[in-house]
């Protein structure tokens, strides 16, 4: 214990650390599509074609940012990363489309990132499709099908309800798992452990002495977390909180059987943090549905996934903070990681047992 | 001079003699290249749909084809009503619910306006959002072919004709694997000059430097060109693994990236050495490191668009050295750029070789040890 507080410097930035984190997640990072550069190439230089351009500059999703003179300037453009889109609009733009005639718009997009591209594509056609319309007016007849949506559990659609029971995890994987294994690792490399081990306390109890500081650190990380999320970012806290410290408390000593298990392995720092950082910080912060969708990869990475706690932790948090539901919902999440929880512990423990 | 060839002498025997040091730099490219493009993927396909057909009629099964023909829903279950749809949204079988009306042919025969309603969970907003627009847009798209077809309106009549540039293949991977290189190279460089100052410290050898004539840059210089180095073998490991595993090479010159990753690994050594120098232990210095990395990795633009962030994060992303190398690499992977369209980032890196290496030298304490 004295070893942590004695170390400010570390305990702030463990405190701090996630709920900057939260916060740059909460309002910096957005996959939505907002101001993409686009550059226009208007050979027809009509009304009607900057009123186009017009519709597109004015929309949130499109920020003109040059307009060409001639189709070579094009690729620097593109070359320099100035712009994602390039709109061609052909000479006889302002002659055909007034009087309804087929126009060919040629649209030349930077599918370097495939999804955005063809997201960017989809945008582009839904401008052109309402430009068309409030061309012919009233005159054609009106769609039938009205759609009516209803967003469950996430209204506004924000980005955060996904990424906050995330970081959740994510960060007591990392103070809890990776911390402890560095901590007992330096002991080791240190040669403190021989000491700690030739006194008369059991070696399980030393090792577990050295780990429970780390799981109250993440614990109240977790509160701050949930106040964070709950105060600033304004996300509901639905359902109940007893049944998330219940949760948190079974992944969090899963997340510490599984650092206990690394540094039985580990004899340096060094060793301990890429172990680690491998064994554990990279799976949960890919293979738990954190950013990335588990169901959109390869198969052998997703039946990886089912062996990383955070995967069910994080589907039990968010199934319980954001969409309210009860026990019943996280039965399975819960009992995997108890067991999880047991056999990581016997493993390390057992494991330690024979070191000595 | 003599006595940077000594001092480099003494860090390459130390690089050398640590077997694991030099496992890890081999063994991470191709463990991070080798999963991280298929695992860091945002590719939305296959959006569970759930339907609650309530008409059962040529028009509604029509509809439903068209919508499963798209290729971006898959149908987990036709339900009897929106409560047991609901179940299936809340044990997370389904993303979506379509509730078609009943009497949907019968209405819209008679032109009645009727009500389609999607119930979406909304948990990732982004998923939402994109099952939303593509429904949304199927449905429409299918009240306008009826309309066609019926000779009530007009086909469209702009056009837009897609060109899909430098990625031909519509490939995730291909985007990913050149970001990845940068991670790669920046986590590697940032981690083993991040922990070696500070781990001679723990141990105690830094005493032993303490007491030599060494001046501070030619302890620091020392230091930094063992790691540069290693973070120049790196990317080429990971280049060539790159090309192995995804067939992938640089449209443009090859060159071009060595010469930008000539200077950024100048920077980011800096960089870790600076944490090194400020930092007590092996610990504090890697929490202090991974700190660091996750705000420049996510602010970099490797994963989300920087456009999309607001305007203050946009700024902050100006002192990012990751962004630029990122930007860089895949300019250069993907579009060929030459050497004039990537001068501006350049000329920006050599401001952070400049800031990190002073503060880098600065904070080196002889006296304190």
């Amino acid at each position: 214990m004295f070893h942590i507080v004695r170390d400010p410097l570390t305990l702030t930035i463990m405190i701090i650390l996630p709920i900057l984190l939260l916060l740059i997640l909460g309002f910096a990072i957005s996959t939505e599509i907002r101001n993409t550069p686009f550059v226009v190439f208007d050979q027809s230089r009509s009304a009607a074609s900057s009123k186009f351009i017009a519709k597109m500059d004015g929309n949130a999703y499109f920020t003109l940012v040059n307009a060409l003179s001639s189709e070579s300037d094009l690729e620097t453009a593109f070359h320099r990363g100035e712009c994602k889109l390039a709109l061609i609009l052909p000479a006889d733009f302002g002659d055909n489309v007034p009087y309804r005639e087929a126009v060919d718009i040629q649209l030349v997009v930077d599918a370097s990132d495939p999804n955005e591209g063809s997201t960017l594509v989809s945008y582009v056609q839904l401008i052109a499709a309402q430009y068309q319309k409030e061309l012919i007016g009233r005159a054609s007849a009106p769609d039938l099908i009205q759609i009516e949506t209803k967003m469950l559990y996430n209204p506004q659609m924000k980005g955060m309800y996904q990424i906050v029971p995330g970081m959740i995890g994510l960060i007591m994987m990392l103070i809890c798992a990776y911390m402890t294994s560095i901590s007992i690792a330096k002991e080791k490399e240190l040669g403190t452990m021989e000491i700690l081990l030739v006194s008369p306390l059991r070696p399980a109890l030393i090792i577990l002495a050295k780990a429970v500081p780390y799981l109250f650190i993440s614990l109240t990380d977790v509160a701050l977390s949930l106040l964070v999320a709950y105060f600033i970012l304004g996300i509901p806290i639905a359902g109940n909180i007893a049944l998330i410290v219940l949760l948190s408390l079974v992944y969090t000593l899963s997340a510490l059987a599984l650092g206990l298990l690394i540094s039985t392995v580990a004899e340096t720092q060094q060793e301990a943090m890429v172990l680690s950082g491998i064994g554990l910080m990279l799976p949960s912060m890919l293979l738990s549905n954190l950013i990335f969708p588990v169901e959109s990869m390869p198969i052998p990475l997703q039946a990886f996934s089912y062996i990383v706690p955070a995967r069910w932790y994080i589907d039990g948090l968010r199934d319980i903070m954001i969409k309210g539901l009860g026990f019943k919902a996280i039965v399975l999440d819960f009992f995997i990681l108890l067991s999880m929880c047991f056999l990581l512990f016997f493993v390390s423990i057992k494991k330690f047992k024979n070191r000595l | 001079m003599k006595a940077l060839k000594f001092l480099l002498k003494k860090e390459f025997l130390q690089i050398l003699r640590n077997r694991f040091l030099l496992a890890i730099i081999v063994l991470i490219p191709v463990f991070e290249l080798a999963v991280l493009p298929w695992a860091a993927t945002f590719e939305q396909k296959n959006i569970s749909l759930c339907i609650v057909d309530g008409d059962h009629s040529s028009y509604s099964r029509r509809l439903i084809e068209k919508i499963l023909s798209s290729g971006y829903f898959k149908l987990t279950s036709h339900e009897p009503d929106y409560d047991h749809a609901l179940r299936r949204i809340e044990t997370g079988h389904a993303n979506l619910i379509l509730i078609i009306p009943p009497a949907f042919e019968k209405d819209y025969v008679n032109r009645q306006p009727l009500k389609m309603m999607l119930v979406i969970d909304a948990v990732d907003g982004q998923k939402a959002g994109l099952g939303m627009s593509y429904l949304s847009q199927i449905i429409l798209a299918y009240n306008t072919q009826i309309e066609v077809e019926a000779g009530n309106r007009t086909g469209a009549f702009i056009n837009i004709k897609p060109h899909y540039r430098y990625n031909d293949a519509m490939r995730y991977q291909n985007y990913m694997v050149p970001g990845i290189l940068v991670i790669l190279v920046t986590m590697m460089g940032g981690m083993l000059s991040a922990l070696n100052i500070v781990r001679e410290k723990e141990i105690g050898t830094i005493e032993q430097m303490n007491v030599t004539p060494v001046s501070k840059s030619m302890f620091i210089l020392g230091k930094l060109i063992p790691f540069w180095l290693l973070g120049l073998i790196n990317l080429t490991i990971g280049i060539f693994i790159g090309w192995l595993i995804y067939g992938l090479f640089p449209v443009g010159n090859i060159l071009n990236i060595y010469l930008f990753a000539f200077f950024y690994l100048l920077a980011f050594t800096g960089f870790g050495l600076m944490i090194s120098n400020f930092a007590q232990t092996q610990q504090q210095a890697m929490l202090v490191l991974i700190f660091f990395l996750i705000i420049f990795i996510l602010l970099s633009g490797l994963f989300t668009p920087i456009s999309s962030m607001p305007e203050w994060a946009q700024r902050v992303t100006i002192f990012n050295p990751v962004r630029y190398f990122v930007e860089i690499v895949r300019l250069v992977y993907m579009k060929g750029s030459g050497i004039h369209d990537i001068l501006p980032q350049l000329y920006r890196i050599f401001g952070f070789i400049v800031v990190f290496n002073f503060l880098a030298i600065v904070s080196y304490r002889k006296t304190q040890g």
